[in-house]
């Protein structure tokens, strides 16, 4: 099976993978990483919204809730991605701060057109949010390597929903509050680990090793 | 302990100086100075190194880390030279030492004969100008082998009935074969097809000062953080400075060459990080920027005596360009692959590397890999099935599903020279610096977009009888984004059709040389950079051989 060496192994003893003289040559470099991650598992707390008002990030986090739900497996809530998203309205994602700013009253106004006795999102019942997610979006065909944004969507919503993937499945040591404890990761099935060795999966557990192809091959044109 | 770099003045005539640090002018830096010449290479980007390349999808991808900046670069885009270009993201390439590199896939196969002579075995191609390379295979031939040894590529010779001869094995064995490669393997001979291991720039077994592969998956788009990749950053650039006499000079953006009254360059004009202008004074200048920025330069370099561009009489810097056409198809199976890690590709097949028009309808022709190159941002926003839910459980379903039950089948293939296809400068649009910005003139050739869904649907046959539980192609239509930037300012040995000779030197300008994607004259099938750098080994020979000769003073 794959033997599993998680990234604090690798960085402190090495691998029968990687040559001293790589190691003496990145032993500073690897050192500062090494002590930076441990900064960012020791603020790992819930860190205070710089953007959003409490009010907004309750709005907001059920939002994502949504878009990412908690079931059986942890979900958008779970992997702290309304902190992420907060972050990130301050750092690279300044420009969508108006997009945020003007979209959540858009959304509640469309909250009490359709539930009048609903007084905002987060009290809505998760079929009534659906409801209200469903009036701003429009399913997109989405075949192949489709990365651009759907046109059709709101781009309140469209925002949000990119937003909320990216931080349930951003590189938990990334330093951006996001999928927090690497629980995106762990719900697609993906291990943390930072360095992996065969065999990786079902198909070539069991290969054989490399056979030539038959000797009377011969090149054929199609 | 880095060596001891030589800084050079300015106003110190260097031997050479190489215009960007990727591909090409890695390896042209460390074959110069290796030969005893003084050497400055200019390159726009940073010297990032190990310690920079993370695995924060925003960093790299969003923002851009190791590529252009469209904020500060802004391209323009239309179809035909009859239309108004519109301001659109237009290409992606490497913008740090290394270039692009830096962050390629480093599938490194070579071109084949047929790949040289092309015109000579079919004939004209309608709506193109297909022509023949002034160098052929076997003129490649030991530089190709000098890239897989010097450079460090893992790979199975002879594993292949299509490869052209060769005159070495690889320095080292391929890397791991990957759930997505048995899976092509399997399902490719069932269908009476031909699989090999693929030939990757990525070590399987440590070099000095670089570790074999750790399979981390951060590989496509990401610099690689133990140095096993094979980029000019970490196979080339320490070789070059470690003779003493190569300075890398990053964040200097280079925007003219300089001329005398003589008609021989004298040096390269470019801004450093705080914008201030410098000459640095060379008896020669090798442009190595890529089929996009080097048609550039030799265009913002227009002078009296060249009025259409540097080195320009031709009138075709910038044309032909080819970006390479390609199909792909995805497919889920049963069970866990987890492709996501390790490097992109272990096996690929080339059964179809040539096809006979006749019997398709169309020119052209590609090799097929298996693969898996994205990073789970990326997967999460681009690779789940047509019709899956955007949002909500059924997303969420289907992406926990998914993820370590996918791959890809990737074509990739020719492009044809056409005169209209072209990098140009913008005449409105302006990058950060005040000056023209690059226009991308595209318009695929029919025979691509035809070769590209061939090639889809023989994927789609493969995944079909590999037994994959889903699969989905997306019918590919004419490209309007540019990463494989070819054949621009192309080699020749007709002075009004060609930018270069077989020397890489320009036909106009005698101690102008060029070299990198823009000297290719035709496409190959996909995987460029390979060319690229045995092109520039070669290069480097004639260039050397030229200034011992007294030809460049």
């Amino acid at each position: 099976m794959t033997e599993n060496l998680s990234r604090r192994n690798f960085l402190s003893r090495g691998s029968a993978a990687v040559s001293a003289v790589w190691l003496s040559a990145h032993w500073p470099a690897m050192v500062a990483a090494a002590e930076h991650a441990h900064q960012s598992a020791k603020s790992s707390a819930p860190p205070k919204f710089q953007f959003f008002s409490p009010e907004q990030a309750a709005e907001i986090e059920a939002i994502t809730a949504r878009i990412i739900p908690s079931d059986e497996t942890p979900g958008a809530r779970e992997a702290g991605v309304v902190y992420f998203i907060d972050r990130a309205l301050t750092t690279f994602a300044v420009d969508d701060q108006k997009t945020y700013r003007e979209g959540l009253p858009g959304l509640q106004t469309r909250v009490r057109e359709l539930f009048p006795n609903v007084e905002r999102f987060s009290s809505a019942t998760p079929e009534q949010q659906d409801q209200v997610l469903h009036s701003f979006d429009e399913q997109a065909n989405s075949g192949g390597r489709n990365f651009r944004p759907n046109a059709a969507a709101h781009p309140f919503f469209e925002t949000v929903r990119v937003h909320t993937i990216i931080g349930f499945l951003i590189d938990p040591d990334s330093g951006r509050a996001g999928n927090r404890d690497g629980i995106g990761w762990k719900v697609i099935g993906r291990d943390r680990d930072h360095m992996f060795q065969p065999p990786f999966g079902y198909y070539d557990k069991d290969y054989a090793g490399w056979q030539p192809n038959p000797p009377d091959a011969e090149k054929t044109k199609a | 302990m880095k060596p001891d770099l030589p800084r050079y003045k300015t106003s110190d005539e260097v031997d050479f100086v190489i215009v960007g640090s990727g591909a090409a002018g890695g390896i042209m830096a460390k074959e110069l100075s290796t030969n005893g010449f003084r050497v400055v290479v200019l390159e726009q980007g940073p010297y990032l190194t190990e310690a920079d390349f993370v695995h924060d999808e925003i960093k790299v991808l969003n923002q851009d880390l190791l590529t252009n900046k469209p904020k500060l670069q802004p391209t323009s885009f239309r179809k035909t030279p009859n239309e108004k270009a519109k301001p659109q993201r237009a290409l992606v390439y490497g913008r740090c030492v290394g270039g692009t590199s830096v962050h390629f896939t480093a599938n490194f196969w070579r071109f084949h004969e047929i790949d040289f002579v092309e015109r000579s075995k079919i004939g004209p191609v309608p709506g193109a100008d297909l022509r023949d390379w002034p160098i052929t295979y076997a003129d490649l031939e030991p530089y190709y082998s000098k890239v897989e040894w010097e450079i460090g590529v893992s790979g199975l010779a002879g594993a292949s009935p299509f490869d052209p001869p060769r005159s070495k094995p690889y320095p080292m064995p391929p890397l791991p074969v990957k759930s997505s490669g048995v899976i092509l393997e399997r399902a490719a001979r069932k269908l009476g097809w031909h699989p090999f291991p693929a030939p990757m720039a990525i070590l399987s077994q440590p070099r000095p000062g670089r570790s074999a592969c750790v399979n981390c998956g951060f590989c496509l788009a990401f610099g690689c953080e133990v140095g096993a990749k094979s980029s000019s950053l970490a196979a080339a650039i320490p070789v070059a400075e470690k003779t003493g006499r190569c300075e890398i000079r990053p964040n200097s953006y280079v925007h003219r060459i300089e001329m005398d009254s003589n008609g021989r360059v004298t040096g390269a004009v470019y801004f450093d990080e705080k914008r201030n202008t410098h000459l640095q004074k060379a008896r020669a200048v090798i442009v190595c920027a890529n089929g996009a920025e080097t048609p550039r330069l030799l265009l913002l370099s227009a002078n009296k005596q060249f009025p259409n561009g540097l080195a320009n009489s031709s009138g075709i810097v910038g044309k032909y360009l080819m970006l390479n056409s390609g199909g792909v198809a995805t497919g889920v199976f049963e069970h866990q692959l987890n492709d996501y890690k390790g490097f992109a590709v272990s096996r690929l097949f080339h059964d179809f590397y040539e096809l006979d028009a006749q019997k398709v309808g169309f020119y052209g022709g590609g090799g097929i890999d298996a693969r898996f190159d994205l990073t789970p941002v990326s997967f999460a926003l681009g690779a789940l099935p047509p019709n899956t839910p955007r949002w909500g459980k059924g997303f969420k379903d289907t992406l926990a599903h998914n993820f370590t039950r996918t791959m890809e089948i990737f074509g990739h293939g020719t492009s044809l020279p056409v005169e209209t296809n072209s990098f140009s400068l913008d005449p409105d649009l302006k990058d950060a610096w005040g000056l023209p910005a690059l226009c991308l003139t595209y318009k695929d050739h029919p025979d691509d977009v035809k070769l590209a869904n061939w090639l889809s649907r023989r994927a789609l046959e493969l995944l079909d009888a590999a037994g994959a539980q889903q699969k989905w192609a997306p019918t590919i239509g004419e490209q309007q984004f540019a990463v494989h930037l070819l054949g621009t300012c192309r080699m020749g040995n007709d002075p009004k059709t060609s930018v270069i000779n077989s020397d890489h030197r320009t036909h106009d300008v005698k101690n102008l040389f060029l070299c990198d994607g823009s000297s290719l004259v035709t496409s190959g099938r996909g995987q460029p950079t390979m060319t690229i750098e045995a092109l520039a080994f070669r290069a480097a020979d004639r260039i050397t051989a030229l200034a011992k000769r007294g030809e460049l003073a």
